[in-house]
């Protein structure tokens, strides 16, 4: 089970009061993009043994969506962050770096 | 025209916790700027309350404030005041982003009451309920069994729920069920 604190309302929600909805920082192609990056943006997907982003709503909460970080490994959370963002922020992946020496995930390090 | 009536006609389960549908409520939510001056300005002077913190909910009477969202608050007013104070804020903020509607009749609104109404309620919800996690004057929006609900309590041992109407005779009979046998009063 895993209980994700929403930086939104500062609860601590179980897992069931949540919606999960998949991989983070997905770019969106659209119009005009090449048939690769289309194919990419819509089935291509992370699947990591380890430090993984992903988007949750708090969906029997105050409804918003967030971001969080975890191991898909020890279901360790690392934390959770803003949806307004393009990138996790700085203190989050150095604090990563101090648990999983040498992560990576897409262009994140 | 036919008579307006709430969503359980006020049915009752008495016992040592007592589960009873709460009649007639106006409730208006409210979104957008929580900053913003008018809009506390007009809050306060529909409610007669001050702005709630974040997940309060500040009461007087059967009027109140709660925070929803970052972006969303709850006016609780009496029923056949609602109409006219959605009219106020829609003077307050015109011009201003935001959207005010009267809810009164989409909502329900159910009160468990009594010795044990913690253990009632934690007995359907994932959230922590004891009273370090849902001190008095806090709303929490979480689910009950299987429905998204909001709870919270004044005095810390008569709570209110609030649900969607459509659901109202599922929490009822949830809560009713839940609260046949007394718990073991570890809350």
């Amino acid at each position: 089970m895993l209980t994700l604190e929403c930086p939104y309302c500062s609860i601590q929600a179980d897992e069931t009061e949540l919606h999960a909805g998949g991989e983070a920082h997905l770019k969106r192609e659209t119009v005009g993009s090449l048939d690769n990056d289309f194919e990419d943006y819509l089935f291509m997907r992370e699947n990591p043994k380890g430090v993984h982003f992903e988007r949750w709503r708090h969906v029997a909460g105050c409804g918003k969506w967030f971001h969080a970080a975890r191991c898909t490994m020890t279901l360790e959370v690392f934390g959770t962050y803003s949806a307004q963002t393009l990138a996790p922020p700085k203190d989050l992946r150095e604090k990563i770096s101090t648990k999983r020496p040498g992560w990576t995930w897409r262009a994140f390090s | 025209m036919s008579n307006v009536t709430s969503a359980l006609n006020g049915r009752e389960v008495t016992g040592v916790t007592t589960i009873r549908e709460g009649g007639f409520r106006g409730m208006i939510t409210l979104r957008g700027d929580l900053s913003n001056a008018n809009l506390k300005k007009v809050c306060k002077a529909v409610t007669g309350v001050d702005m709630p913190a974040q997940r309060g909910v500040n009461m007087h009477g059967e009027s109140g404030l709660a925070w929803m969202s970052p972006d969303e608050l709850l006016l609780l007013v009496p029923h056949d005041a609602a109409d006219e104070s959605v009219a106020k804020i829609d003077a307050a903020l015109n011009g201003t982003h935001y959207l005010a509607v009267n809810v009164s009749d989409a909502r329900a609104l159910i009160t468990v009451q009594g010795k044990g109404a913690r253990e009632v309620l934690a007995r359907v919800c994932p959230a922590d309920l004891r009273a370090s996690g849902l001190p008095k004057g806090e709303m929490r929006r979480t689910r009950l069994a299987q429905v998204p609900t909001a709870i919270w309590t004044q005095d810390g041992d008569d709570f209110a729920v609030i649900c969607f109407r459509s659901v109202a005779g599922y929490v009822f009979d949830l809560l009713a069920n839940a609260a046949k046998t007394p718990g073991p009063g570890l809350l």
